[in-house]
């Protein structure tokens, strides 16, 4: 009981006007610099930070959580509408939402992303809430071959999916494998794969370039050699009825990806090094796993949009977690906003709880508030990105070619990114032509150098023997689970190619 | 609809906020574009800390009338940053948080071909110190007790640190040597990653800054066991020096800003101003106080010229440790 009182004080203070005005304006902005290709809530939060000095600093985390929400809804606009991820969290969201939004169900596709949003961060406000402390031991547990171990779990999910040609899934799965190991190696320190003597290739290859070019430059391409000139006409309407009957239908069809995401995307968001990114990829994959049409998947279905969107809001709760309590940051952003902690004269770490219960639950409160705010603002404006769609597709291919190279020169300022984009945008279309899958390249970009640092460290703890990973409490039945995905569908096809 | 039109007033009112121009300081040369500030470690660790706290103090104080954006680009023990760093098309937008690796990492890739001179001296905010840290549940309470601990290990003691021919690696090199001790030694991204893998007993020890390890400390988590440092740390007063122990030993980790190679001078003479206006600002003296980083000040000459002696110390070092 004593948590929910905190929890009605730390409410109040979110509902305080300034407070209350705070979260508005940063869901506001967060939503639209989401929606921007290339800017993501890391950008956001930067370049707002100076802004919340103005304030005290329990109304200033509140702005930069708001922003951080807002930029979670806001991510899936350009993904759906666009084609083109609007940031690294939203990358998932592009698998279903553009496929829907091609077949003329933006809307539903966009509806879906908001309520698997709102239910997602939710789910994650109330675990926050309630378990705070305990998760945070539960974070602290998973040392480098539990990490592994879930990041095999995640591999798994992508190859054990029926319905894929599985060679192509490894071939893409290898081939972002082999793209994230590009750069410095992190456990000897020694620069790799640095093709042609090129300096850009030693600082990697950053995902959202990946993304961009695949999603971005490739969808656009695809999109002109399916329409042969032709002009695409999408005319879709918006009317507060018909949201309502999208809204139902979203809830109909996507409650099953809605609550695998939220629920695992608030564990990964919860384990530092992880963030919302590899959350909304890993829960796409096991919604697709768990699936029993998993042949949608990647055709437009709403569960592909619900899971990564109910997982990335709920990995962005979770991410704060690591951030409060063990004063490490879960994501880029929460790095950010340590950095803001610091300087308001609050130390972050294990006596936050105890020594700043005011700032704590204020901003607990302020999630709740802020995830209100964002899906009542995000379902106002959906009619303004619909009504974006009804430009022809002549028009849009240009904007789509312009955002994509603006949208990934932000991201780094690098021009060698720019050309990347346009060789994986080319690359991309060519493999498509092959029917090969290219989501399990991207989850390869993601989740690789997570994997492989976690494999040796953990190789390393002892001394080569690789039974740490079945030994272990955690790691093991995790291992056990991922290894049965891997060869469930190897001894399927064995057993196709006898009867053959 | 009138929520819709609402919501862009609120959009454009905030907007207006955010993009407002800010009061600028007098000076000859001043930033054109958000100022890339490049960490040359992971987030968490203490160059990230003080980065961001460097950022935090500048945008309080509207010290700069474009925004530092603070980046991590830590791989290959900092190689990626000097890279970068060293093929910016823009130096004079561009500025570099450093620690040790920004000599050691030349020394031990010379095929990177990084020459630190070519780089401008902005700042030296501070030298950073190291202390041995375990977990309270291993119940070692003094150095003689943990080196006991570890020769009963046979080498199956772990230790993590960022990296081999990092700060912490050349520490616990010197420790081996010196109590004839072997430790598993694990590699993470960095110091922040190390901490917490201590908190949560993955590892057994950690050498870490005072900063990195402080929260679980103040949370009865961590317990230090010596100080690598000249005299005893304010903060720790009961946790003795190696020096005091009779060993001649002492090691710091640099904090300091450095322009990209190429700078203009005017550029590196705002920077170097902007970062004196720092040091000398309430916010980072108490942080040098808090942290247990002890202060340095230096020129542009000095940095320099420290930079060279440095470079031929951790040239031994790393020779001793059989780079």
């Amino acid at each position: 009981m004593e948590i929910l009182s905190l929890l009605g004080d730390g409410m109040l203070l979110a509902l305080q006007p300034l407070n209350l005005m705070l979260i508005i304006v940063g869901v506001t902005i967060g939503l639209f610099i989401g929606a921007m290709p290339g800017l993501g809530s890391v950008n956001g939060v930067a370049i707002l930070l100076p802004i919340t000095f103005l304030v005290p600093p329990s109304g200033a985390i509140i702005f930069l959580a708001a922003i951080y929400y807002g930029a979670m809804y806001g991510g899936a606009i350009s993904s759906i509408t666009l084609g083109i991820p609007g940031a690294s969290t939203a990358v998932a969201t592009t698998f279903d939402g553009r496929p829907l939004a091609r077949q003329g169900r933006a809307s539903l596709a966009l509806v879906t992303a908001a309520v698997a949003s709102f239910i997602g961060g939710t789910v994650a406000n109330v675990f926050f809430t309630a378990f705070a402390p305990l998760l945070a031991s539960v974070a602290l547990s998973f040392g480098p071959p539990e990490i592994f171990a879930l990041m095999l779990l995640a591999f798994a999910t992508f190859v054990g999916l029926g319905g894929d040609d599985i060679p192509k899934t490894v071939f893409s799965i290898c081939f972002g494998l082999v793209l994230g190991a590009i750069g410095f190696d992190q456990i000897s320190g020694a620069p790799r794969l640095v093709l042609f003597d090129i300096n850009g290739f030693l600082q990697g290859i950053g995902f959202l370039v990946l993304a961009i070019g695949v999603y971005g430059i490739g969808e656009m391409l695809w999109t002109i050699e399916q329409s042969r000139g032709e002009v695409e006409s999408e005319t879709p309407r918006m009317t507060v009825k018909g949201m309502a009957a999208d809204a139902s239908e979203s809830m109909r069809r996507g409650w099953k990806g809605t609550a695998i995401g939220s629920v695992l995307g608030f564990f990964v968001g919860i384990l530092p090094a992880a963030g919302a990114t590899p959350a909304s990829l890993m829960s796409y994959g096991v919604a697709k796993m768990l699936s029993r049409n998993p042949k949608d998947y990647g055709r437009g279905t709403p569960d592909g949009v619900a899971a990564p969107e109910a997982a990335n809001n709920s990995a962005s709760t979770g991410s704060m977690l690591p951030m409060l309590t063990l004063g490490i940051p879960g994501s880029p952003t929460t790095a950010i906003l340590l950095g803001g902690m610091v300087i308001w004269g609050l130390v972050p770490g294990p006596m936050l709880f105890v020594n700043e219960t005011e700032f704590v639950w204020g901003l607990i409160g302020s999630f709740y508030i802020s995830n209100v705010a964002a899906v009542l603002i995000n379902l106002a404006f959906i009619p303004v990105f619909i009504w974006m769609l009804r430009m022809p597709f002549t028009i849009l291919a240009p904007m789509i070619f312009v955002l994509s190279i603006a949208g990934g020169y932000a991201a780094t300022r690098d021009m060698f990114d720019i050309w990347l984009i346009v060789i994986f945008g080319l690359g991309a279309f060519v493999l498509r032509r092959f029917d090969y899958p290219l989501a399990p390249a991207v989850l390869a970009i993601v989740l690789g150098p997570i994997a492989e640092p976690t494999l040796r460290q953990s190789l390393l703890l002892s001394s080569g023997d690789p039974s740490i990973f079945f030994t272990r409490p955690v790691a093991g039945p995790i291992t056990v689970v991922a290894l049965i995905l891997i060869f469930l569908p190897a001894l399927k096809l064995l057993r196709r190619g006898k009867r053959a | 609809m009138s929520f819709t039109k609402r919501g862009v007033l609120k959009a454009a009112c905030a907007a207006l906020v955010v993009f407002a121009p800010l009061p600028a300081v007098a000076q000859d040369w001043e930033p054109r574009r958000p100022i890339d500030f490049t960490i040359m470690a992971g987030p968490g660790g203490g160059a990230d800390q003080i980065a961001r706290f460097i950022q935090s103090v500048a945008e309080r104080y509207d010290m700069t009338n474009r925004p530092l954006v603070p980046t991590n680009r830590g791989g290959g023990s900092g190689a990626e940053s000097l890279i970068h760093v060293s093929s910016v098309s823009d130096p004079d937008h561009t500025i570099l948080v450093t620690l040790n690796s920004f000599f050691t990492t030349p020394l031990r890739q010379e095929n990177l071909g990084i020459d630190i001179q070519t780089f401008t001296p902005v700042a030296m905010m501070g030298v950073d110190p190291f202390v041995l840290w375990v977990h309270v549940d291993s119940g070692i309470t003094s150095l003689d007790q943990w080196i006991e601990t570890v020769q009963g290990m046979n080498g199956d003691y772990v230790m993590g640190g960022t990296g081999t021919g990092q700060e912490d690696s050349i520490v616990i090199a010197y420790m081996s040597d010196a109590f004839d001790i072997e430790v598993n030694y694990i590699p993470y991204d960095g110091g922040g990653a190390v901490a917490r893998d201590l908190a949560g007993q993955q590892i057994m020890a950690t050498v870490n800054n005072p900063a990195e390890a402080k929260g679980f400390y103040e949370a009865g988590q961590f317990v230090p066991l010596v100080a690598f440092s000249d005299e005893r740390l304010p903060a720790y007063p009961d946790v003795p020096t190696m020096r005091e122990l009779g060993h001649d030993f002492s090691y710091y980790n640099q904090r300091a800003v450095v322009g990209a190679p190429g700078m203009s001078d005017e550029a590196a003479a705002y920077y170097q101003a902007l970062f004196t206006q720092i040091y000398d600002s309430e916010e980072w003296q108490a942080y040098l106080e808090s942290e247990s980083l002890s202060p340095l000040w230096m020129d542009a000459d000095q940095q320099r010229a420290y930079w060279a002696t440095q470079v031929e110390t951790h040239r031994a070092l790393l020779a001793a440790l059989g780079e």
